[in-house]
């Protein structure tokens, strides 16, 4: 769960998490065993509908300011280590 | 420090002074930042203060009333933000450590508003990291102490925002609210605090939690403070799909109308969980809202008490989902790593503490094959029963009534060994983030210790106008001695 969550953690921190995870999960377990069988689910408080808008160039944010913002940039690009074992 | 200041005459008054030249905003804002100097040795309500900043922009508002121009209706208002909303050129932290030298490159909707309604922001406030708590003590920065007991939380996760207004750095402030994070800290700190309905108020510019839930509003001494700066941010935004394409409301007009004949009902579900100080307040508004006349009954809502589980996985899986993008990547901050997977584990288990991992564990589990029907689809089911069960109240009341907290003020430590016990702060809250609808924490009592107690206003989406009435005459009928502000931090209180 640690390592789909993009979690880096130790022994002891992962030992921890699983006894407060269990807590919880018997404190909403009420949920899991609530009676729904004609109960649509809800997602979202509001009746969602697409918006959309005229596709027409605006002005966005500044490419270097937000690049300045990045542990690593180059050449206009965010830059990150190898993926998938490429060279880096 | 004189309680008759300009500064605590109230919005209204400060922005009538300054439009009209009879006082200036650069000394307003002196007055302003020498109070923040002189309380934030023991509060912590800031995590940045803006006092450069606050002075140009006090010094801009001036210069527009000399060329006979409205600087707009909040002018030479100092306000405060919560740390979660982003402000351009300003760093904006979220109180963790993954975004603590982050500088926004645009201001959030709200903030922007704000800048152009005439108010001086002095500051970003302290919150539990990515608005996860309910009492500061989750900031990775060191907690907010409570002005009216420095020994105590101020709640949270808006807690630096409540406690600034209470402590009278400024008379108005801005939190975010996901299960309660404006509310619960308005009540722990004798202040009001405003959750508008779900879509009001953009979130362009909000560093997301959960997307379905979160929602911006207002603090204030006052509930005409309080409606006033909720006006000002409210309203549709092109930027935010899911604001409300609806004109903003316009409320302080009707702040006045009173009660009579309006259908109350008073939410029995919570008052056998909930201490007795803040059952009694909730009973005792009930009679004095009876008293100015209104219609008061008790109504049985069971579903209420469903929200609290539900909301604890709801929350935490849309916060798995929404935190995915502090991954080193564009912003915040970079552990290295042998490759780009190792890189993002480590930046989030060194940027993330202890609350938001947990959560992210929970979201990332209800919402794994397997568990996702189990968990999350139950929880949206459970959302549909406290929606059904707000609007079949609706159909026979106006507005309803309830505690906003489970207890005053908590001593800091005394809800930290056990998640559970921090996460129930939040039982009384939680469902008007279920269904979107809006809601409001008025001070109402001082239990035992001094201690201000809150009690809340539910009201159908949309439905602010009412809800801020029936607050005002709350208000009025509450002691004077149980709301804000508190000048000079109290080091103790006494029975």
């Amino acid at each position: 769960m640690a390592r789909l969550a993009r979690l880096d953690l130790t022994d002891d921190e992962l030992a921890a998490l699983k006894d407060e995870l269990s807590d919880l999960l018997d404190h909403v377990d009420r949920i899991r065993r609530l009676e729904t069988h004609d109960v649509p689910p809800t997602a979202h408080p509001l009746p969602l509908t697409n918006v959309f808008r005229p596709d027409e160039v605006a002005e966005s944010l500044e490419r270097d300011e937000v690049l300045a913002a990045a542990p690593a940039s180059e050449n206009g690009r965010f830059l990150v280590p190898p993926v998938l074992g490429e060279a880096p | 420090m004189s309680a008759s200041s300009l500064l605590d005459r109230g919005v209204a008054a400060i922005a009538s002074a300054i439009r009209t030249g009879e006082a200036r905003a650069a000394d307003l804002v002196e007055e302003a930042l020498a109070r923040v100097d002189a309380g934030e040795r023991e509060l912590h309500c800031f995590q940045t203060v803006t006092a450069d900043e606050a002075r140009r922009a006090a010094e801009a508002v001036d210069a527009a009333v000399g060329r006979g121009e409205d600087p707009g209706p909040l002018a030479g208002v100092p306000i405060a933000l919560k740390d979660n909303m982003c402000t351009r050129g300003t760093v904006t932290t979220c109180s963790s450590k993954i975004l603590e030298n982050w500088i926004p490159p645009y201001d959030g909707t709200v903030v922007a508003r704000l800048r152009s309604a005439g108010a001086l922001i002095v500051g970003k406030t302290n919150l539990d990291e990515f608005a996860m708590g309910s009492s500061t003590e989750n900031s990775a920065f060191g907690p907010t102490r409570n002005p009216w007991d420095t020994s105590r939380v101020p709640g949270g996760s808006s807690g630096g925002s409540s406690a600034a207004v209470a402590a009278g750095y400024v008379p108005v402030s801005f939190g975010s609210d996901t299960g309660g994070s404006i509310r619960q800290p308005a009540s722990l700190c004798g202040v009001v605090g405003i959750k508008p309905t779900y879509g009001r108020v953009s979130r362009y510019g909000l560093i997301a939690f959960a997307s379905s839930l979160d929602q911006i509003g207002s603090f204030g001494v006052t509930v005409a403070d309080a409606t006033t700066a909720f006006e000002a941010i409210a309203g549709h935004d092109p930027h935010d799909s899911t604001s409300i394409n609806l004109p903003a409301p316009s409320l302080a007009a009707t702040l006045g109308e009173g009660v009579d004949g309006l259908r109350v009902g008073l939410i029995e579900d919570f008052l056998d969980q909930v201490a007795p100080a803040c059952a009694a307040a909730s009973s005792a508004a009930a009679e004095a809202l009876e008293s100015s006349g209104a219609k008061c009954e008790s109504v049985s809502i069971p579903e209420m008490l469903l929200g609290l589980p539900a909301y604890y996985i709801i929350a935490p899986a849309e916060a798995s989902s929404n935190l995915a993008r502090y991954d080193g990547v564009r912003y915040g901050l970079r552990v290295d790593g042998p490759d780009a997977e190792a890189m993002n584990g480590r930046t989030r288990a060194a940027g993330f503490g202890p609350e938001v991992r947990r959560r992210i564990m929970i979201g990332t589990y209800a919402l794994s094959a397997g568990y996702y029907d189990a968990y999350y689809g139950q929880a949206q089911k459970a959302r549909t029963l406290t929606i059904r069960a707000f609007d079949s109240a609706y159909e026979r009341f106006d507005v309803l009534l309830a505690p906003t907290t489970p207890s005053p003020a908590f001593k800091f430590g005394e809800k930290t060994k056990n998640p559970i016990d921090m996460y129930l702060s939040d039982l009384c809250t939680i469902p008007s983030n279920l269904s979107g609808h809006p809601a409001v924490s008025v001070p109402f009592a001082l239990d035992e210790n001094g201690l201000p107690v809150g009690v809340q206003v539910l009201a159908p989406a949309l439905g602010e106008s009412v809800m801020l009435r029936v607050a005002a005459v709350l208000e009025a009928a509450a002691p004077g001695d149980c709301r804000g502000p508190v000048l000079g931090p109290r080091s103790s209180t006494h029975a």
